[in-house]
């Protein structure tokens, strides 16, 4: 096909290839970097939307550790502070979903994502370019708590491989979670009822080993907190930090360093397909 | 006439969601370089139409061609040939606008050069210049919709597709939006556009596609369709009620045409004219011979609002809105009869 090249009226500006294998594989790259730049964009441009979304972990951060953490006691002499930032962390990656769904119904809802649609870019950049933008913006989240966690006095143990190992595993729990985010936002009908996401997220970063350790919750909410993927992320990365794991003798507690690693690769492997067929629906 | 004549071709096209029938056998033709306005009350299926045709949506059955390419087959080699204004305008509101035409125009695939050069043309075609590097978050609707149908003209496609592009603008911002089509269709892009309002149509468009319930109901020009529904109609108002019988037998006799009809209380008589302005001249001479005072005589031609509802066989209700009144076009007060509602918009 030459017609990228071929103007049909006089004067329009030429398009450069995008037929072909190798040509195609360029532009779905560059497409994606082309709206990650607009999303880090966004960021510098709304420096008060940033501080907002940083707002609910720092609050935490001081909820839990100072007005609750005098009152909490996670066993074996732990100290509570140390026990709740790796939680902390895993938190924020997990409520970090509501921020990609928010953003896909935003953008549906405006019109945008149909303007991309009829658009001869790559379709998959609009996916991928989400994805790659929310990881940076998780990567500075975590980068901020890391720095106030540090004021505070939590410090990592672990040694520094360790360490950006635990940064990585976190990471990688906010990468599996885009999918069930842009999965939600494109069966979100819209902005206010995406405001109902928060009855999901709020069970699912709480009822997790963040604050307490499941085993001095009753038997049936144990069970579910321990097998919540953000535990197991909360869990491994204590352990990595050097930091109190008071972790019970159940399998999933004791393998928690695996399932850091399994349960997001079997997040992305479900929700990646219907994110997937979600997207290819809007043109049915 | 070959088909390279026309930039849209549609034919069948049908879709169905759920048990809703949105089109039904909808065929539309846009000749290369002219505007066709689509219009048809609320869940016509407008937006269906331009989803379908702009590859946002497949037809359950049917065929549509777009800039001589296959809406179906090829998709990807449509969209470097069109331009898509939705209902809401579809901008970065966090970017400037300058930086949502470069953003757009990387993603059609321009090096950065030619991007940032399209992005400067633009601006300065659109009348955005002054305001370019002011978030988008403060433009007014008109200038939104004015960065909207820039951005899609960034590869100056062959088709533009227009849906409601006015909806929600000011009277000022409508104007503006109006004026940046015009100068698009003279600079020879063809368009299709979208709209519920019948002034819109009127303003805008060669030729106006009307379908209600997913069907064609006419298609002809803005005036062929005023003509086809009503004609044109000799209106004379009078000042002193003594005239009416008078003036009555004299358009009789001038027109030689059905009865004039005579409303008593606006002492006005109106009757429809073949040939509007010999009647005119006609009967003013006469009048005036007579020595019947005047307080206005005139042609008028039924509104697109008259046109619209006589076609569709809406009631008042679920008529379309219209925005602007032009004096110049009275509503009479019973619309001639020629033209019935076709049968199966009552189907």
């Amino acid at each position: 096909m030459s017609d990228s090249t071929a103007p049909e009226r006089p004067g329009p500006p030429l398009a450069l290839d995008d037929t072909g294998a190798e040509r195609k594989l360029y532009w779905a790259v560059t497409d994606c970097l082309t709206i990650v730049r607009r999303e880090l964009t966004h960021l510098a441009k709304q420096p008060s939307m940033v501080a907002w979304q940083l707002g609910f972990p720092i609050v935490s951060v001081l909820l839990f550790v100072y007005v609750f953490g005098s009152a909490m006691d996670v066993g074996e002499g732990a100290d509570y502070k140390s026990f709740a930032m790796p939680g902390l962390f895993a938190m924020t990656m997990a409520f970090g979903f509501m921020n990609t769904a928010m953003a896909v119904v935003i953008e549906k809802e405006r019109g945008i994502t149909d303007r991309f649609r009829s658009m001869p870019m790559a379709p998959s950049a609009v996916v991928t370019g989400r994805g790659v933008s929310d990881v940076v913006q998780a990567s500075f989240d975590l980068l901020v708590m890391a720095v106030i966690a540090l004021v505070i006095g939590w410090r990592s143990d672990g040694g520094l491989w360790a360490t950006l190992g635990a940064f990585g595993l976190l990471l990688l729990l906010r990468f599996a979670l885009i999918w069930i985010g842009v999965f939600l936002g494109l069966i979100t009908p819209n902005q206010e009822a995406a405001g109902n996401l928060f009855a999901v997220a709020f069970p699912f970063g709480m009822i997790s080993s963040v604050f307490t350790p499941p085993s001095m919750m009753p038997d049936w909410l144990g069970a579910i907190a321990m097998w919540n993927p953000v535990s197991s992320t909360a869990n491994a990365i204590r352990d990595l930090f050097g930091n109190p794991m008071p972790a019970g003798d159940s399998w999933i507690e004791q393998n928690a360093l695996l399932m850091s690693i399994v349960w997001p690769l079997v997040i992305t492997a479900v929700f990646v397909p219907l994110a997937v067929r979600r997207y290819q629906a809007l043109g049915r | 006439m070959g088909s390279s004549d026309y930039s849209v071709v549609a034919e069948g096209l049908r879709k169905r969601y759920g048990d809703k029938v949105a089109l039904d056998g909808l065929d539309l033709a846009v000749r290369r370089g002219t505007v066709l306005g689509l219009l048809g009350p609320n869940g016509a299926g407008k937006t269906t139409s331009v989803r379908i045709l702009s590859t946002l949506l497949r037809a359950d059955g049917g065929r549509a061609e777009v800039a001589g390419v296959d809406v179906r087959a090829e998709p990807a080699r449509v969209r470097r040939r069109i331009g898509l204004t939705g209902q809401n305008a579809a901008v970065d509101e966090i970017l400037s606008a300058r930086q949502n035409l470069r953003m757009f125009g990387r993603l059609y695939h321009l090096d950065h050069a030619t991007a940032w050069r399209r992005a400067e043309e633009l601006l300065a075609q659109f009348s955005l210049t002054e305001a370019a590097d002011k978030q988008v978050k403060g433009f007014s609707g008109g200038m939104r919709r004015r960065l909207d149908l820039a951005a899609s003209m960034i590869l100056a496609p062959q088709v533009l597709f227009l849906d409601e592009p006015t909806t929600g603008l000011d009277p000022r911002g409508r104007s503006e939006v109006w004026d940046a089509v015009r100068s698009l269709a003279a600079g020879g892009t063809t368009v299709l556009l979208t709209t519920h309002y019948l002034d819109e149509a009127d303003k805008l468009s060669d030729r106006i596609a009307v379908i209600d319930q997913g069907r064609n109901i006419t298609e002809d020009t803005p005036a062929g369709l005023k003509r086809a529904v009503g004609g044109d109609r000799l209106e004379v108002v009078l000042t002193d009620p003594a005239d009416l019988e008078r003036t009555v037998k004299t358009m009789a006799r001038v027109t030689r045409g059905v009865g004039p009809e005579q409303d008593e209380e606006a002492l006005r008589v109106h009757t429809p004219v073949a040939d509007g302005v010999a009647a005119l001249t006609a009967v003013a001479r006469e009048l005036e011979e007579r020595g019947v005072s005047v307080e206005d005589i005139g042609l008028r031609r039924p509104t697109l609002d008259e046109v619209f509802l006589r076609l569709t066989g809406g009631d008042a209700s679920e008529a379309p809105g219209r925005q602007t009144s032009d004096p110049t076009e009275r509503r009479p007060a019973d619309a001639p009869s020629a033209a019935e509602p076709s049968e199966e918009t009552h189907a």
